[in-house]
């Protein structure tokens, strides 16, 4: 045990980078998109670096990274990289073997794509393949609604770039608050309780403790060993089920997906924004979800036809105003739609500037 | 008669099918065929088949392993306990391909060969092993010089944008922070200590790449101070089509600088008169937009930084927050003693004064933005609000007394 290694943190990045790119560290002058997922980087120096960037499920096995390793060895003297987006760079100095890295990620079945106006690769969560709260699965979702959208990957036909994610549930490890399109897993009945199991597996106080909204409390009758939940106040987080799995928050019925929109966390024109409710409830419909797929197209869709140059989905929803979107989206106005949480009145329209 | 047929139907269509992929993996592991059972299994139900629960981990460490049960052990015994390996990734995701084979390598041998490449926070994440296997991934994993990365009410693993690696927009090191906080927060990120989470998110200029304004509580976003540096001739050449916007990367063939540009920049501090852009820099507010259009013509200052914004989180329990700027302006040069030790004192406020799963944005909203600069020993400058306040209850301190009487007319924090 004396040998154990620990807090050593990572390996310092400068032993993964390629040689072109430690010669030209901090002096890169300029970039341009070649095509479609393919980059160059110009340094001040001249020498270049050429970047060609592929869409990953993100869920993966190692025999998927070995294919990725394979392709940079055979051409990228064994170096790549990947995005914050979960794409795959690979990073070349001979502008000749691009064709060769495209046609071995064609093979892979690797799509080329993801720069400039694009739909990027979707960020995600875990979804039922490991998550213990969510309400939708994410990696099935992604692969439906990315096949659909495929044609806007590998090209730069949109106003500006389109971000997408999903979070499977509330707590949101996927942050899709400020996505342009945000795909949101959600529960929608309040945990129901096992008195039974749960006094066997559960401490109370911690499970009290754990609801951040101070909806559960003590079973009244003492003699039961258990909670109640106090369902006008709960927010279907998910929190208690964490704590104690006798109060699982899962309705196979009742569960499933809302989408929000408009949301961007780039400061170009204007500033970073968080995605509003646009579609409060979509079912809960593996293995290919499809009324969310037509109502993520039909959003992109509407989108590309109405915005001006350069305008984020966000940018193009405050321009033409909410109510509009509504309209040309074809979306129902509900009482969802309508804040009524903490900082509500920030949402509240306090103006004429309105339409009919 | 396949046992998965519903996640079978995602074999099909142009995306990449994690569901072929995990297939591989399910031919030569039972932990892998029993996750894909499972999840049919879910896709059936429509509820997810995984509990949280037991304390699992390596030894010394509080995080970077978290527990994952099966609910039908008896129904699907290869995935009874199937943890997750949080693996702390390089800096902006560069590898080699004998690291990452190495890495492949070690979840062959000790796990079920799935992994996310990478996670939500940044980690590179093993998927699924089982306790008795935890110490010994750990053990081959630091052999090879990687560590585990952070969870729960810890440090989370820092990440960062690409930055000087390959971009010219980077405006500090955002790879050695990252790097460097990693480093110096060792302890924080594998004994967690804190009421909640900790995220830091370093991106090298305002276009924000790795989001760092909506998902870390600690956004370091990089910023520059003087002039944008121009190239006329370049200016002139996307006027003209010979470069195509936004580095070619657009439906548009050329740019009409005055309508694309000029007309659209936030602050209209710039003009064109047919062959001379002009930039009143001193009321730019660096968006970036005229950048990001004309990357061969304009670059960032060169007297570079970055700014420090505070508090983001996503809904629960208040509703999401994005961070807001507490320091305008920090040089960000190595060895970065004014920001550890700035994220140091804010570590210690939030930790004396933050309620069990409070976030530090919480925090700041609930015992104000005065308690938060006095207390971690920051000035207040305008750009730290969007507008000042518009009700009339502003409170007076014996001290703003003492500061009025002395001849200043306000305290200055």
């Amino acid at each position: 045990m004396a040998d154990r290694i620990t807090d050593i943190g990572p390996p310092r990045f400068d032993k993964f980078l390629p040689p072109v790119i430690k010669d030209n560290y901090g002096k890169w002058k300029y970039h341009e998109i070649l095509e479609p997922g393919v980059l160059v980087h110009v340094s001040e120096s001249g020498a270049k670096v050429f970047s060609v960037r592929g869409g990953s499920p993100r869920l993966v096995t190692t025999d998927f990274v070995k294919e990725l390793c394979d392709v940079a060895d055979k051409f990228c003297e064994g170096y790549l990289r990947f995005t914050s987006r979960n794409n795959v760079e690979f990073l070349l100095t001979d502008q000749s073997k691009i064709a060769g890295v495209k046609d071995a990620c064609k093979k892979l079945g690797v799509p080329i794509g993801a720069t400039g106006h694009s739909v990027s690769n979707i960020v995600h969560t875990q979804g039922w393949v490991h998550c213990h709260t969510p309400a939708i699965d994410a990696s099935g979702i992604v692969k439906a609604v990315m096949d659909d959208l495929f044609e806007y990957f590998g090209s730069h036909k949109l106003p500006a770039q389109v971000r997408i994610a999903l979070a499977c549930c509330l707590n949101m490890c996927g942050a899709v608050h400020c996505s342009d399109i945000a795909i949101l897993g959600i529960h929608r009945t309040a945990p129901k309780v096992n008195h039974e199991k749960l006094r066997h597996l559960c401490e109370i106080p911690t499970t009290i403790g754990a609801c951040p909204t101070g909806a559960i409390r003590p079973h009244p009758d003492k003699s039961i060993k258990s909670v109640v939940v106090n369902e006008e106040r709960c927010m279907y987080c998910g929190n208690c089920y964490t704590m104690c799995p006798a109060m699982p928050v899962f309705d196979s019925e009742k569960g499933g997906v809302a989408l929000l929109v408009g949301g961007k966390v780039s400061n170009a024109k204007t500033a970073p924004m968080f995605s509003k409710l646009a579609v409060p409830y979509l079912p809960n419909n593996p293995p290919r979800w499809p009324e969310v797929v037509q109502a993520i197209r039909k959003i992109l869709i509407k989108y590309a036809e109405g915005a001006n140059k350069w305008e984020r989905v966000g940018e193009w929803v405050e321009r033409i105003g909410w109510e509009k979107f509504f309209e040309v989206c074809e979306i129902p106005f509900t009482f969802q739609h309508i804040d009524d949480y903490r900082w509500a009145y920030d949402t509240y329209r306090t103006s004429m500037h309105f339409k009919f | 008669m396949s046992d998965t047929p519903l996640i079978d139907q995602l074999e099909t269509g142009p995306w990449p099918s994690f569901v072929k992929d995990l297939k591989r993996a399910a031919a030569r592991k039972p932990s892998a065929k029993d996750l894909l059972r499972q999840l049919d299994r879910s896709y059936k139900d429509k509820i997810t088949h995984w509990k949280h629960g037991g304390i699992v981990g390596v030894l010394g460490y509080g995080s970077g392993i978290i527990g994952r049960y099966s609910d039908l052990p008896d129904e699907f015994p290869g995935v009874e306990h199937f943890h997750t390996v949080r693996v702390n990734q390089p800096s902006a995701w560069f590898y080699t391909t004998q690291a990452l084979r190495d890495l492949c390598a070690i979840w062959d041998e000790h796990g079920s060969s799935v992994l996310n490449v990478h996670g939500s926070t940044g980690d590179m994440v093993f998927l699924g092993t089982t306790t008795d296997e935890l110490e010994p991934t750990f053990a081959a994993l630091t052999a090879k010089g990687w560590d585990l990365g952070g969870s729960g009410s810890a440090m989370r693993t820092p990440s960062c944008c690409v930055g000087k690696a390959r971009c010219e927009y980077a405006c500090y090191d955002t790879m050695d922070l990252c790097y460097q906080s990693t480093q110096n927060f060792q302890f924080e990120m594998h004994r967690p200590s804190f009421p909640y989470k900790f995220k830091i998110k370093c991106s090298g200029c305002p276009n924000d790449c790795v989001a760092a304004v909506a998902r870390a509580d600690m956004s370091v976003i990089g910023v520059w101070k003087d002039d944008i540096r121009i190239d006329q001739a370049a200016v002139k050449a996307y006027a003209g089509g010979e470069l195509k916007p936004r580095a070619g990367g657009t439906p548009y063939a050329k740019l009409d600088i005055k309508a694309d540009v000029t007309d659209l920049c936030p602050t209209a501090c710039m003009s064109y008169d047919g062959s001379k852009l002009t930039i009143d820099n001193k009321n730019c507010n660096h968006c970036m937009h005229c950048i990001d259009l004309m990357p061969q013509a304009l670059r960032p200052g060169t007297e570079t930084g970055a700014t420090l914004l505070l508090g983001s989180h996503a809904p629960i329990l208040e509703g999401a927050q994005m961070s807001w700027v507490i320091v305008p302006f920090m040089a960000m040069e190595a060895p970065y003693d004014e920001f550890m030790e700035l994220v140091g004192n804010i570590h210690e406020w939030w930790s004396e004064n933050g309620k069990n799963r409070e976030r530090v944005g919480e925090l700041m909203l609930r015992l104000g933005m005065r308690n938060f600069f006095k207390s971690v020993g920051l000035e207040a400058p305008p750009q730290t609000v969007r507008t000042p306040r518009a009700n009339p209850f502003f409170f007076w301190h014996g001290e703003d007394f003492e500061a009025e009487a002395a001849g200043r007319k306000y305290i200055k924090l």
